[in-house]
């Protein structure tokens, strides 16, 4: 059996997804059901964070890492010491609303993304051949050009044209498209679905036909088998690269702040506008936004082990 | 009239009036920026994959933050801070030795920044590569009396590169994407260059889509090539599909 070395890359989907061979690179990405066909993801396992990253507790302490600690120690009082931090708490009712936004862009996009993107996997497995070069399409488009460049294409090209039709303008959405932030939640989740839409993809077909095969066996409906059994597993399948997606999608979201949106990266630009400060209001977003990522695959560790798995 | 018809194609002309020619340049820039950050992090990657496989434990307590905080904290933030931190950092060195301070080029800055992030991520995917080379094989190549270096050379490297491809495929596509975060820090590159060429004729779906037609095609060659690259990588491994 060369099951090691099978690869599977389709070179017609831009090398972006991962093949059988992560699974040998990478044991964070290990297959979770043996037997099934490979799992097409992307990111590389390298690329976001999975659970796994975090340290193991045993083992941790070794007189090496204490001293590494320490070190470190020295170093976070020497920055609280030695720089300027006069202006944290004047603006600190403004941060924490800046983190809420960004929490709220996180959550509504990718569940957003999410509900998209099982459709977009789902044509490309079963549907008929013009729906299928049409999801094939959109993810090309999606995952080929640059979120930046999308944003700024629905912000100031959509926003711009918006206002030239009388109908938009009179229309009940109008309050809401004057808004920047439509414009960025659109974009994120366009975003999102495409990236997402291709793991799905891989993962609704890698659902072993045996599994499909018993539920038409039993008599299910198409709808019934889909709901019971393809959708559960394919997101079984899909979990853990879902995971390093939301990850991702939490270092995407300081780009809405370009578009006007007061998220906590506009706030930290603010700050720095303001001060004159370099160095200390960056610092203080990077560490915000290592936490949010810290608590981001906690939480996926958690629910992660809530779902049963073979042999578990 | 070409101004008549809903779409002014003239505006995307290379000669002066248009602004075909500014958006190529700026193109220009996002490859160079692109293919010397990659280059970059490959080297950084190298460097930091063996460190985290063959070096002591403190090396390897320090490779694991970079590259933990480098894939948990957004492009935009490490872009701005290391913009920023980098050039002042740079300078204060070359004053210390005593050659006086140096304007960075934004072109090296971008090219650092990029590097710097891919080189975590390479280091990632070139770790998991060389672990997956069958260790009989390094052994082997020792047993026959070779140099570490020539291990390195002759059998790791190569051994590996299968395994790695697809990943460090990834990483490039992820770097000519990246290169347009450069344009929050105001270097000229195509995101950039076609927000303003937007803003100065109005024409904003035209040049928004100009520029992204041009990452695609970026795209979609990239691929054509590391089809290549792999079909050769991978010769002699059994295929199966």
């Amino acid at each position: 059996m060369t099951d090691e070395t099978t690869h599977a890359l389709d070179h017609a989907d831009f090398g972006l997804k991962q093949s059988k061979i992560t699974n040998v690179v990478d044991s964070n990405e290990l297959e979770r059901d043996a037997g099934g066909k490979p799992l097409h993801t992307f990111p590389h396992p390298a690329l976001a964070f999975t659970p796994e990253d975090l340290p193991k507790g045993e083992n941790f302490l070794k007189p090496h890492r204490v001293v590494l600690i320490l070190v470190a120690a020295a170093l976070i009082v020497a920055v609280a010491l030695l720089m300027r931090w006069d202006w944290l708490p004047r603006y600190l009712p403004r941060l924490g609303w800046g983190i809420l936004v960004s929490i709220a862009m996180l959550f509504s996009t990718s569940i957003l993304g999410f509900l998209f993107a099982v459709p977009l996997g789902l044509v490309q497995v079963t549907g008929p051949w013009y729906l299928k070069g049409l999801a094939k399409i959109f993810c090309t488009i999606i995952r080929g050009t640059p979120l930046l460049l999308q944003l700024w294409l629905l912000y100031y090209g959509l926003g711009s044209l918006f206002p030239q039709f009388p109908a938009i303008r009179h229309s009940f959405l109008w309050p809401y498209l004057r808004e920047a932030w439509p414009y960025g939640v659109a974009a994120l989740t366009i975003s999102f679905a495409a990236y997402e839409g291709e793991v799905m993809r891989g993962a609704f077909a890698g659902v072993p036909a045996g599994e499909l095969e018993a539920a038409r066996a039993y008599g299910m409906s198409r709808w019934t088998m889909f709901r019971r059994i393809w959708l559960p597993r394919a997101i079984h399948r899909a979990l853990p690269t879902l995971n390093g997606e939301t990850v991702l999608q939490l270092k995407s979201t300081p780009l809405v702040a370009t578009i006007t949106v007061v998220d906590v990266y506009a706030v930290i630009s603010k700050v720095r506008q303001e001060t004159y400060l370099t160095y200390e209001p960056l610092l203080l977003l990077a560490l915000i936004y290592l936490c949010l990522t810290g608590i981001l695959v906690v939480a996926f560790r958690y629910f992660e082990n809530r779902i049963p798995t073979r042999g578990a | 009239m070409a101004a008549d018809s809903i779409i002014n194609w003239s505006l995307l002309s290379l000669s002066a009036p248009g602004w075909g020619g500014v958006l190529l340049q700026g193109f220009l820039h996002s490859i160079q920026i692109a293919v010397g950050g990659y280059a970059l992090g490959l080297l950084l990657g190298v460097g930091g994959a063996f460190g985290k496989l063959y070096g002591g434990p403190v090396t390897r307590d320090l490779l694991e933050c970079y590259t933990t905080i480098v894939r948990a904290v957004p492009e935009l933030v490490l872009i701005l801070l290391l913009y920023y931190a980098g050039t002042d950092l740079l300078n204060q060195l070359l004053g210390a030795v005593g050659f006086g301070t140096v304007d960075i080029s934004g072109l090296m800055a971008g090219i650092f920044v990029i590097g710097v992030v891919q080189g975590a991520y390479s280091t990632e995917v070139l770790r998991g590569a060389i672990k997956a080379v069958p260790a009989g094989q390094i052994e082997a190549a020792r047993a026959y009396g070779m140099s570490p270096g020539k291990v390195l050379r002759r059998v790791t490297l190569p051994a590996m590169l299968p395994y790695a491809i697809p990943g460090l495929a990834n990483l490039w596509l992820i770097a000519t994407k990246d290169t347009a975060l450069l344009a929050v820090v105001g270097f000229s590159e195509l995101t950039l260059v076609t927000r303003q060429a937007a803003g100065a004729t109005k024409a904003y779906l035209l040049f928004f889509c100009a520029a992204g037609a041009l990452y695609l095609a970026l795209t979609l060659v990239s691929n054509v090539f590391i089809g290549a690259l792999e079909r050769h990588a991978r010769r002699g491994f059994v295929e199966q599909r």
